[in-house]
């Protein structure tokens, strides 16, 4: 009787499968991908149980850093371009094309107008340096040195569709948060997004229709 | 691992014919694998995963008055949010009445203060006025906001300016400078 042999596996593993799971997935992260982008501050928002989800497009983000700071952004480059020609134009301002560019891919800032020149003429990673000083406002919301107003006013001349959402830090102070809400009322501005994080309803709370 | 054949497929035989080498088809995948995850890898961390959501704030037109008749201080409930994440409220008599300034946190503690004196207005003539202070941080009227979307009152109202007689109030009773 012969000895009985045990069959040995190949330890070869047929790797297509894999790769094809693989690429599949690569493609799928690919296409839904939106990069995070850089943002002037960070902004810890706090959270609600809201359910609706802010806009991808036309959407202009008033943030409001811990130490209340104020940034401004909206979320197309060419609106970006319109807006700071609209901006220079009122301020009796010029930027060049390089500088329009530059901001264009600002995604927020939060330089008083200034500021804003010697602020795009820096390379980029002296750019990211800079402490940004905030956009100034006021607690009347249409003074003379309320820059945020004319940025507000601006962007929704250069895009009128433009839907405005805050982003406040959780320590944000009350006062500044009222400042940014005078500076949109006194344009008329009465109903916006305030931008949260999600968290979970307490148990047993469905929302009504 | 897998296998790469070479050698072996064909090669010149003694007088024999001269065949020509037979590649083999199957190719090593285990390297074009790697470098799939990991790019997988970079772009589920590049991804922003959890979009923020929002919550819509409607505020009265300045421009416009519209007159309305004026409200009960019986069913009235008025919230202000102090320092350190504290709220005090006062409810069913106005600031000037001496009412009993009651302390609570945000959260648990202060939904079932609003749904209690809801309850005890009963209907929906129950307003809350929000008063956020100087003192209270974003995060806090965030909050209140939200609890006021958890209790489902609809009627509130949020409002910044803070009458003489409540700053003495709040001075007297909760020791609060404003």
């Amino acid at each position: 009787m012969p000895a009985v042999k045990i069959k040995r596996a190949s330890s070869s593993v047929d790797m297509t499968a894999m790769c094809d799971v693989a690429f599949l997935l690569l493609t799928f992260f690919i296409l839904t991908a939106q990069f995070r982008s850089q943002d002037a501050a960070a902004i810890e928002t706090p959270s609600s149980i809201s359910g609706i989800k802010v806009p991808d497009n036309d959407i202009m983000t008033i943030g409001l850093g811990r130490d209340g700071k104020v940034y401004f952004g909206t979320d197309n480059q060419n609106t970006r371009i319109a807006t700071l020609e609209n901006v220079a134009a009122e301020k009796g301002l010029s930027f060049t094309n390089a500088e329009k560019k530059e901001f264009s891919l600002l995604s927020n800032f939060g330089l008083p107008i200034n500021q804003l020149k010697s602020y795009l003429n820096l390379p980029k990673e002296q750019q990211a340096k800079v402490k940004q000083s905030g956009i100034p406002t006021d607690s009347t919301g249409a003074g003379a040195n309320n820059e945020l107003k004319s940025w507000v006013y601006n962007a929704r001349k250069a895009n009128n569709k433009l839907r405005i959402a805050l982003k406040g830090d959780n320590l944000a102070k009350f006062p500044e948060f009222k400042n940014v809400l005078a500076t949109l009322q006194a344009q008329n501005i009465n109903k916006f997004n305030l931008i949260t994080g999600t968290e979970a309803p307490p148990a047993g709370w469905t929302a009504d229709k | 691992m897998s296998e790469i054949n070479t050698g072996g497929g064909g090669g010149k035989h003694d007088g024999g014919k001269v065949r020509s080498k037979k590649a083999s088809t199957r190719v090593d995948m285990t390297p074009m694998v790697d470098l799939g995850f990991l790019l997988i890898t970079f772009f589920i961390l590049a991804t922003t995963l959890s979009k923020p959501s929002s919550m819509t704030l409607n505020v009265p037109d300045k421009t416009e008055k519209v007159e309305t008749e004026p409200i009960k201080a019986s069913n009235v409930m008025t919230v202000f949010l102090g320092k350190d994440n504290k709220a005090y409220y006062i409810f069913g008599k106005a600031a000037n009445e001496d009412p009993e300034v009651k302390t609570v946190g945000y959260g648990y503690e202060f939904r079932q203060a609003l749904l209690e004196n809801a309850k005890k207005v009963g209907g929906d003539k129950f307003v809350v006025v929000i008063k956020p202070t100087k003192e209270s941080t974003y995060k806090n009227m965030v909050d209140v906001l939200d609890e006021m979307a958890i209790t489902k009152l609809k009627r509130y109202a949020l409002v910044d300016e803070l009458t003489d007689s409540e700053k003495a109030l709040l001075k007297d009773k909760a020791k609060l400078n404003i």
